[in-house]
């Protein structure tokens, strides 16, 4: 059942109110067998309640949870194939590593040799033999996640979820954690949801993507599509980093279409939407180019932004300006560094432009 | 002093925090125990050395007294057995209210929290004679059942062993609910989900996973209300009557009605080192289960 095709995920509509309050507002995802999905966003956007949505532990007011196929909103979680490992590993502290793993066959009636063998392989998989007998309050953190996901995989569960599961490890454990999950996910061809607010990490292991503010499903996309195509304004300022520049779109003697800042200067942008709308336009620090460098250095009308940097930082890898716009917006700018390249001093003024004009991303401005 | 430092060790073994303090500090407290714990437990022992009421010369005669009369081990044995039955009751109706506690949303909480520490507001003597109008023969369970017509002569309640323990299981419930409720809050409430999302039922959660937690909790709750419940004597005299004896009144009576003072003293230093006993054996368990659940 796990292995190989994996069993597929559906959240369909999936509502859930506290009181008055819309924890999660219609959230549908189709989630493919074997899938590694990460639920991004900030705190409070019900990200976790749609964890807790699958494994059972509420009952979301409306939609459904459909696991292979099957319809499970009327079962307990005990009787879900749903394995989860919590942020804190709820490890039980009473028991050694091999009853944890254990634990779950037990309760599934699977007999004492069989129990046996599937401890040894998973304590295995987790490369944690040699601590088989220790208890959890002897372990390091990322031993007892190890230990967790153990557990969790024991049972052969169709669906694994994952609840912030690096955020209690410290950085450098965190990377090789994330390449472990992967690593065991992978071979185990389960099913999985993450839940994160690290967009790194989501970013790194994840498939697919889905972006979650205030309850509502932003986007759900693979990673490279959420950060180089974000369907919204939300997305595109709470992955990555982006200069947010506002203005009024208007179309060029020419025809380029292009947002006319508020802060004065012009920026081309490709949108549908009609002229004289109010927008949000984003462009990241690494689509900003120095019109010197690039071409139409000389300074045309398709759009251009005068400047003076404020100041530059050579972050090893990559050069960072920040540049005050004549209007006075600030914008920053990342570009990758040349041997010996050092930055521009403050007060140099530039004119800068986009890398191409699909760079720019604009959204209706929520703020009209 | 060595009173002192035994109650503030056991709380943090391995912890030397009590060298931050002045030991200093601690001395008033010794000063309180030296003169109203220890020294009248050194009398209370000199006494019950005393072979003779008159106490006019030492020897072992009341304890060997205690120790050979089957009337005298009848009541220590039958007052231990009180304990085990008040502590055994206690905790199979303590333990559901201290998880339904726990589990209870704010409100709900509060008012069990009320109901849980109302008996500790008023008087055992009060609490006491509520329990005699409830259990008399004109009392309240009697009324209802000759009203609902379940019996046709009263039934007797009030002087006998079961209305005590029921009596002081009530009184008692508090030093129960208190622990249990501490050590379950203390269970990380993220166990019982992982428990059940690896496929277990709500009574393999209980049992493999909430019971073994919440021991120390109700080793601390059983200890208390075993050592309460054998020493109620208040309760123990008026719901007990005069047909059941206790060690407590036993005692009484050695020392008030029979001015024996050296038997009262030997019954109370045997009383001492029998519970003693029992609560290091108690304890013992705690011990254990602690070394097991320290997460």
């Amino acid at each position: 059942m796990s292995a190989g095709a994996g069993t597929p995920l559906i959240l369909d509509g999936i509502t859930q109110r506290y009181g008055s309050a819309l924890a999660v507002d219609t959230v549908t995802l189709d989630i493919r067998g074997g899938e590694l999905v990460a639920l991004l966003g900030p705190s409070g956007c019900g990200k976790t309640t749609l964890l807790r949505a699958v494994a059972g532990f509420l009952k979301p007011t409306e939609g459904r949870v459909i696991i292979g196929g099957q319809a499970v909103d009327h079962l307990p979680p005990n009787r879900r194939t749903v394995g989860i490992v919590f942020q804190n590993y709820a490890l039980f502290p009473h028991m050694s590593v091999a009853d944890n793993v254990a634990y779950g066959l037990a309760a599934r009636g699977v007999g004492r040799a069989e129990q046996k063998a599937r401890v040894a392989e998973m304590l295995a998989l987790v490369r944690l033999e040699h601590l088989a007998g220790r208890f959890p309050r002897e372990m390091s953190g990322g031993q007892q996640q190890r230990v967790a996901l153990a557990r969790a995989l024991a049972v052969r569960p169709s669906i694994l979820l994952l609840d912030e599961p690096f955020a209690a490890l410290d950085k450098n454990l965190r990377l090789d954690m994330q390449i472990e999950i992967k690593r065991i996910q992978r071979s185990a061809g389960t099913t999985t949801l993450i839940v994160t607010h690290d967009q790194e990490e989501a970013l790194s292991m994840a498939d697919r993507v889905a972006v979650l503010n205030a309850g509502r499903l932003e986007q759900f996309a693979p990673p490279t599509d959420v950060y180089d195509r974000p369907e919204t304004l939300f997305v595109n300022t709470f992955v990555g980093t982006a200069n947010v520049l506002h203005g009024r779109l208007a179309t060029e003697p020419g025809g380029a279409r292009v947002v006319a800042l508020e802060a004065g200067g012009l920026l081309p942008a490709a949108t549908t939407l009609p002229d004289g709308t109010r927008v949000a336009a984003c462009l990241r620090p690494e689509h900003v180019a120095f019109a010197e460098d690039g071409p139409g250095a000389e300074g045309g009308t398709g759009g251009g932004l005068d400047g003076v940097v404020e100041i530059g930082l050579p972050l090893g890898a990559t050069l960072v300006h920040e540049i005050r716009l004549d209007g006075g917006a600030r914008l920053k700018t990342a570009e990758a560094r040349a041997a010996g390249a050092r930055p521009r001093p403050p007060g140099t003024r530039v004119r800068l432009r986009p890398t191409a004009p699909e760079r720019v991303s604009v959204f209706p401005d929520p703020r009209h | 002093m060595a009173a002192a430092g035994a109650v503030a060790a056991p709380l943090r073994p391995g912890r030397a925090w009590t060298a931050a303090y002045d030991i200093r500090l601690a001395l008033p407290l010794a000063a309180f125990f030296l003169v109203f714990f220890l020294a009248p437990l050194a009398l209370l022992v000199l006494v019950s050395f005393y072979a003779d009421p008159g106490m006019t010369r030492f020897g072992l005669d009341q304890y060997a007294r205690f120790l050979l009369d089957p009337f005298s081990l009848r009541v220590l044995g039958a007052t231990l057995w009180l304990g085990v039955e008040v502590t055994a009751l206690t905790l199979l109706l303590g333990l559901p209210l201290a998880l339904l506690l726990t589990w209870a949303p704010g409100r709900l909480r509060g008012l069990l929290t009320l109901i849980v520490l109302l008996p500790l507001l008023t008087s055992v003597v009060v609490r006491t004679f509520a329990w005699i109008v409830i259990l008399g023969r004109q009392g309240i369970v009697n009324a209802g059942l000759l009203a609902l017509g379940l019996t046709d002569t009263p039934l007797k309640l009030l002087y006998t062993e079961g209305g005590l323990v029921l009596a002081l299981a009530q009184v008692q419930m508090p030093l129960m609910v208190l622990p249990l409720v501490t050590a379950l809050s203390r269970i990380d409430p993220n166990l019982a989900d992982a428990s059940a999302a690896l496929g277990a039922g709500a009574w393999r959660t209980f049992l493999r996973v909430t019971l073994p937690l919440c021991l120390p909790g109700i080793v601390a709750g059983c200890l208390l209300t075993f050592a309460a419940a054998i020493t109620a004597f208040i309760t123990q005299s008026l719901i007990g009557g005069g047909q059941m004896l206790f060690m407590p009144m036993y005692l009484y009576q050695q020392a008030s009605s029979l001015n024996n003072w050296p038997f009262a003293a030997a019954i109370a230093i045997v009383f001492l080192v029998a519970v003693l006993a029992c609560v290091t054996l108690l304890n013992l368990v705690g011990r254990l289960s602690r070394g097991r659940a320290q997460a």
